[in-house]
């Protein structure tokens, strides 16, 4: 009778991983659809160079180099951009899209950001933050922009 | 000796929250007025305390400094905006967008009106360097719940092939259909109703 509930939890925990290991379209959350100079995303200890096109994961940090700039688009329409030497990181997001309900938590860590709230914000208010290394943003929309450290 | 410890803790706090907010860079937060005249609203809440800003007016801004960790209400200029956020705003992608074709009675053929709109469309997806569209079908309540399930998939697959025969890749493109759940216009079983004919288009 272990045994047997062993086995299954093997088999399980196979199925899990070759599902981890596969596509992992359903875990996209955003895409990058402008790509300037070097963009950089960071997904775990993974350092991956970014072009236009490239898909984004929750926990994914999107860095700029001194002359880059990056443009995305989350699935709810929330549009953000980054100028040079920034970094954003993209740290909780949830949306449903037939009820627009859904999370979007960010963490602004370092140069410029502007920002086009989307659907989740328009839903409730309370779902979209913006956090600095001081503060934290309540987003009740729409466009705004967040700088952390001094213009170069 | 009570006021002195009292006093010497004070020091210590305000000297460790000194310590604290200078650990941070400088940060600043806009509102920007909106296409449409409107204008959103940011709360800004200091994490260190000090309570709550509220912008809502165009160009209201908060700034924290290294030395207050403190948010202090204030407008900036236009240019102030331009000169240091130009890079991230000249990133902005292209606003998401979608449209409405509509069908003629039980077929997944586009109204004359809604051929012509699609070069529209297309061109709206052709603008992109990435594009991402989501298409999905409705009909009117004319036949069975079964039928027009299968109808509004093949309408939404209809605007697939014509977006993928002219060269959009397929993966870009995700296709669902609701048959006649969510009608725009409320009508009885069995009524034929134009407008509820439809594809929405959204592309991003």
């Amino acid at each position: 009778m272990t045994r047997y509930v062993r086995s299954i939890v093997v088999v399980l925990g196979a199925l899990g991983a070759a599902i981890a290991a596969g596509p992992v379209v359903a875990n996209d959350i955003a895409q990058i659809k402008v790509a300037n100079g070097t963009v950089i995303v960071e997904r775990g200890s993974q350092r991956l160079m970014a072009a236009a096109g490239t898909r984004l994961q929750q926990s994914d940090v999107v860095r700029t180099g001194i002359n880059g700039s990056a443009g995305i688009t989350f699935t709810d329409n929330t549009m953000m951009s980054i100028g040079p030497n920034s970094a954003i990181a993209l740290d909780r997001y949830s949306f449903n899209s037939t009820t627009h309900e859904g999370r979007l938590d960010t963490a602004m860590r370092s140069g410029t950001l502007s920002v086009v709230s989307g659907k989740i914000a328009k839903q409730s208010p309370e779902a979209m933050t913006v956090k600095t290394p001081a503060t934290i943003l309540g987003v009740r929309g729409t466009e705004f922009l967040v700088q952390v450290g001094e213009t170069k | 000796m009570r006021i002195l410890f009292r006093s010497g803790l004070a020091a210590l706090a305000a000297a460790l929250l000194g310590a604290c907010a200078a650990s941070h860079p400088p940060q600043l937060v806009v509102v920007l007025p909106e296409a449409d005249g409107k204008v959103g609203t940011v709360v800004v809440t200091g994490i260190e305390g000090g309570g709550s800003t509220t912008l809502n007016k165009p160009y209201a801004a908060a700034r924290v400094d290294t030395a207050g960790g403190k948010s202090e209400p204030r407008t900036v200029t236009e240019g102030e905006v331009k000169k240091s956020f130009g890079g991230a705003l000249a990133a902005q992608p292209i606003r998401p967008i979608s449209f409405q074709l509509y069908f003629m009675e039980g077929t997944d053929e586009y109204t004359a009106e809604s051929k012509e709109a699609f070069e529209k469309v297309f061109a709206e997806v052709a603008r992109r360097k990435v594009a991402e569209i989501a298409v999905i079908g409705h009909t009117d309540t004319v036949g069975t719940l079964e039928f027009n399930d299968a109808l509004s998939l093949k309408r939404a697959a209809r605007v697939r092939n014509d977006f993928t025969g002219r060269g959009i890749p397929t993966d870009s493109i995700s296709i669902a259909g609701r048959g006649e759940r969510e009608l725009v216009v409320t009508t009885a079983d069995e009524v034929s109703e134009p407008r509820n004919r439809r594809v929405e288009i959204s592309v991003r």
